[in-house]
């Protein structure tokens, strides 16, 4: 199987909670015969409803960072003049300084100008990425390190694993977990995919986000497709978010009712389709349609 | 004079209802407060607060501009740079502001003083008011990869003298850690799901990482069967407020409008959380 | 022209052409005037956290090459080998083999652009 025989459908939401996770668990039970992908590598949920079993797990090291050898500093202070991210402070005039990790950009900027060459700069222990076994095929996902940089380069990590293993095991399907927002990881998420379906809720903050995100979409050519989760809480919204859609060039594949099996699937850790409800209904009509675009 | 207490409304998860709190909050706090909006990917409180004369200013990052009449090709700028925002081709240098992190590396260490940094638009910072609330609203620019620096400046923008709640993106990294820096308190807002509950731990590790007090607020409250309370409670993590599952707040929020005007009942309740932080901000020291 | 690159997952000119240019597994290089080649693996632009096209494409300037054959090529790396005059080729075919007749017989010319939107 060649690269260019796989397609990608990237599930994403521009505002954070919409029930991106829990339509992608749905779906992954639904095509059966995919490769998963979690790309939401700073907040991974998709695991806690696919239940996989770990095969590999390796580190994932990105960018570096600089780090001040306490007894080799002269307390000059021109680190913390040149650091453009504030995250070089000292206690009192003749502490060493200390470059606080949760702030420091990997720049290497403070490192070149230290008059002591005291400051070293290894690189950075940002987390994990795991390929794992699951009862609707393999999962690749990760975790990254807490107050680390989610720069894009863990979820094209991901995706990399991804397409590997559908070229490998001849799975013509991706499927992936996005995350939430439009900065970097989306957009490192985005690029190259057949589809992006976004999913949205009848809110004003469910229109405004997802205006920002197909307008992301857009940018990188990646055609689009929305569906509302829980749109009986404000069917008129709905209609606005679906008319919005259209405008922005984008297909309506269908809506989801709100549903509290939805919650009771999760605390059960099934996928909402192997339950019996409204929303399981609604979720499989969503993935007919989506199945015809891809 | 220390400066007045700030506080950050983060999550681990998105879509638990941080918004929710920190309009909320913002609008039973009983005085003149700040409200910061960072999450500058989706900036939702103005939707609600509807805030007359927004007045927004465009937020810059600094990328290298090279004089090709001084520049010799010797390449120490792209040797510098960690993330080719800047490439060296023998008689000439070309620069990737997408990439360009603003580090001043590249300027620093041109030989022939070659590179003069730029203001590169990266997103825009708006101040409005609305009642008692000085909104200061980050937004980034769409196709902008890089989040932290607007976030900056969003902070920037807050006055030292009056109370502020900064409402923090979703999750545990960068833009999260750019909005909690310097706060006194971080409301931790989840609700009873795994989902929510698997999240809540991630944000407790990076808020211990980041050594900050922080508390609980859930929403969506009622059964619990994840072992929330237990856990809140094995961690130290006082609960300061919990909101019923309750449609009625679902279609108030959906609406964009305010949950404590639209049902008083809850609006009692955002007061009642309002006094327990100044309780908690008096014991860390921030001003009233 | 004396030195082209292809980009490739395998060692050979049988090897498949790879469609990527930046995240690629390797380059092999094909010295027209001796009919010999070499590859060159990317390792460094496939680790790399952004930029990866930027990375491939100073590989290949530093690599002395006078042309780039490639799937597909995003406009920051495109950016780049113009500015280092190396001539970019568009190429959809499955071997580097039939990828070097192809730009021999100019059944594919020189690209005047990126063919597709940049990415990580």
């Amino acid at each position: 199987m060649s690269r260019e025989q796989i397609t990608e459908l990237v599930v994403l939401s521009g505002k954070g909670g919409t029930g991106k996770t829990s339509i992608t668990a749905s779906f992954a039970v639904l095509a059966g015969k995919a490769i998963l992908a979690d790309c939401d590598v700073d907040a991974a949920d998709l695991h806690l409803i696919l239940s996989p079993d770990i095969r590999e797990q390796h580190r994932f090291l990105c960018g570096n960072q600089a780090v001040i050898r306490a007894n080799d500093c002269t307390a000059c202070g021109w680190c913390r003049e040149v650091c453009r991210f504030g995250a070089i402070a000292c206690r009192d005039a003749n502490s060493p300084y200390r470059v606080d990790p949760a702030s420091c950009e990997g720049c290497g900027v403070c490192v070149f100008r230290c008059p002591a060459q005291a400051i070293d700069f290894p690189e950075r222990d940002s987390g994990f990425w795991m390929i794992s076994d699951t009862r609707c095929g393999l999962l690749v996902h990760a975790q990254l390190a807490p107050a680390a940089e989610n720069s894009g380069k863990l979820v094209s990590t991901v995706r990399e694993q991804a397409w590997q293993l559908a070229v490998d095991k001849r799975r013509p399907l991706i499927i992936s977990d996005g995350p939430p927002g439009i900065g970097c990881p989306v957009i490192a998420s985005l690029s190259g995919v057949s589809l992006a379906l976004v999913v949205t809720e009848p809110t004003v903050s469910g229109l405004h986000d997802l205006q920002r995100v197909l307008a992301l979409a857009r940018h990188f050519s990646v055609p689009s497709a929305v569906c509302v989760n829980r749109w009986d809480i404000n069917p008129q919204q709905t209609d606005r978010i679906e008319a919005a859609a259209r405008a922005a060039g984008a297909d309506v594949v269908g809506r989801i009712r709100y549903d509290r099996n939805v919650t009771q699937a999760q605390l059960q850790g099934k996928a909402v389709v192997e339950l019996d409800c409204p929303a399981a209904d609604d979720i499989a009509g969503v993935w007919q349609q989506v199945k015809q675009l891809l | 004079m220390a400066r007045s207490m700030r506080i950050a409304i983060a999550s681990g998860k998105g879509g638990t209802g941080k918004t929710t709190v920190s309009l909320n909050l913002a609008a039973m706090f009983g005085g003149p407060v700040q409200l910061a909006d960072c999450d500058v990917e989706e900036p939702n409180i103005n939707l609600f607060l509807r805030c007359d004369k927004l007045v927004s200013n465009h937020v810059s990052m600094l990328v290298p501009e090279v004089d090709p009449k001084l520049c010799n090709g010797c390449g120490k700028c792209s040797e510098i740079c960690r993330f080719r925002g800047i490439v060296s081709l023998g008689a000439k240098a070309l620069v990737f502001p997408e990439l360009c992190h603003g580090c001043g590396g590249c300027a620093m260490v041109c030989p022939r003083q070659a590179i003069t940094e730029q203001p590169h638009r990266i997103g825009s910072v708006a101040v409005g008011q609305a009642g008692q609330i000085r909104l200061v609203e980050g937004r980034l620019q769409v196709g902008v990869s890089l989040v932290p620096p607007v976030i900056r400046a969003v902070r920037e923008q807050l006055l030292d003298d009056l109370p502020a709640l900064l409402d923090a993106p979703p999750g545990t990294s960068c833009p999260v850690v750019a909005t909690l820096r310097e706060t006194d308190y971080v409301l931790l807002v989840t609700d009873p799901t795994p989902f929510g509950l698997h999240d809540l731990k991630l944000a407790v590790a990076m808020v211990r990482e980041l050594g900050l007090p922080c508390g609980v607020v859930i929403n969506r409250a009622g059964n619990d069967q994840v072992g929330l309370h237990h856990y809140c409670m094995d961690e130290n993590l006082p609960v300061l407020l919990e909101l019923p599952e309750d449609r009625q707040i679902a279609e108030v929020v959906s609406k964009g409008e305010l949950v404590s005007h639209a049902l008083p009942e809850y609006g009692r309740m955002f007061g009642t959380l309002a006094e327990r932080l100044y309780e908690v901000a008096g014991r860390i020291g921030g001003r009233r | 022209m004396k030195k082209i690159a292809f980009t490739t997952s395998g060692h050979d000119l049988d090897a498949a052409l790879d469609p990527r240019f930046g995240r690629a597994q390797r380059f092999l290089i094909y010295d027209l005037e001796h009919q010999v080649f070499c590859t060159l693996e990317n390792d460094q632009s496939r680790n790399a956290a952004q930029g990866a096209g930027i990375l491939a494409a100073e590989t290949m300037v530093k690599a002395g090459v006078d042309a780039l054959v490639t799937g597909h090529c995003g406009p920051k790396a495109f950016k780049v080998l113009d500015a280092a005059g190396v001539t970019v080729y568009h190429c959809s075919a499955a071997t580097v083999q039939e990828a070097l007749h192809q730009v021999q017989g100019g059944v594919v010319s020189p690209a005047d652009a990126a063919d597709v939107d940049g990415h990580w």
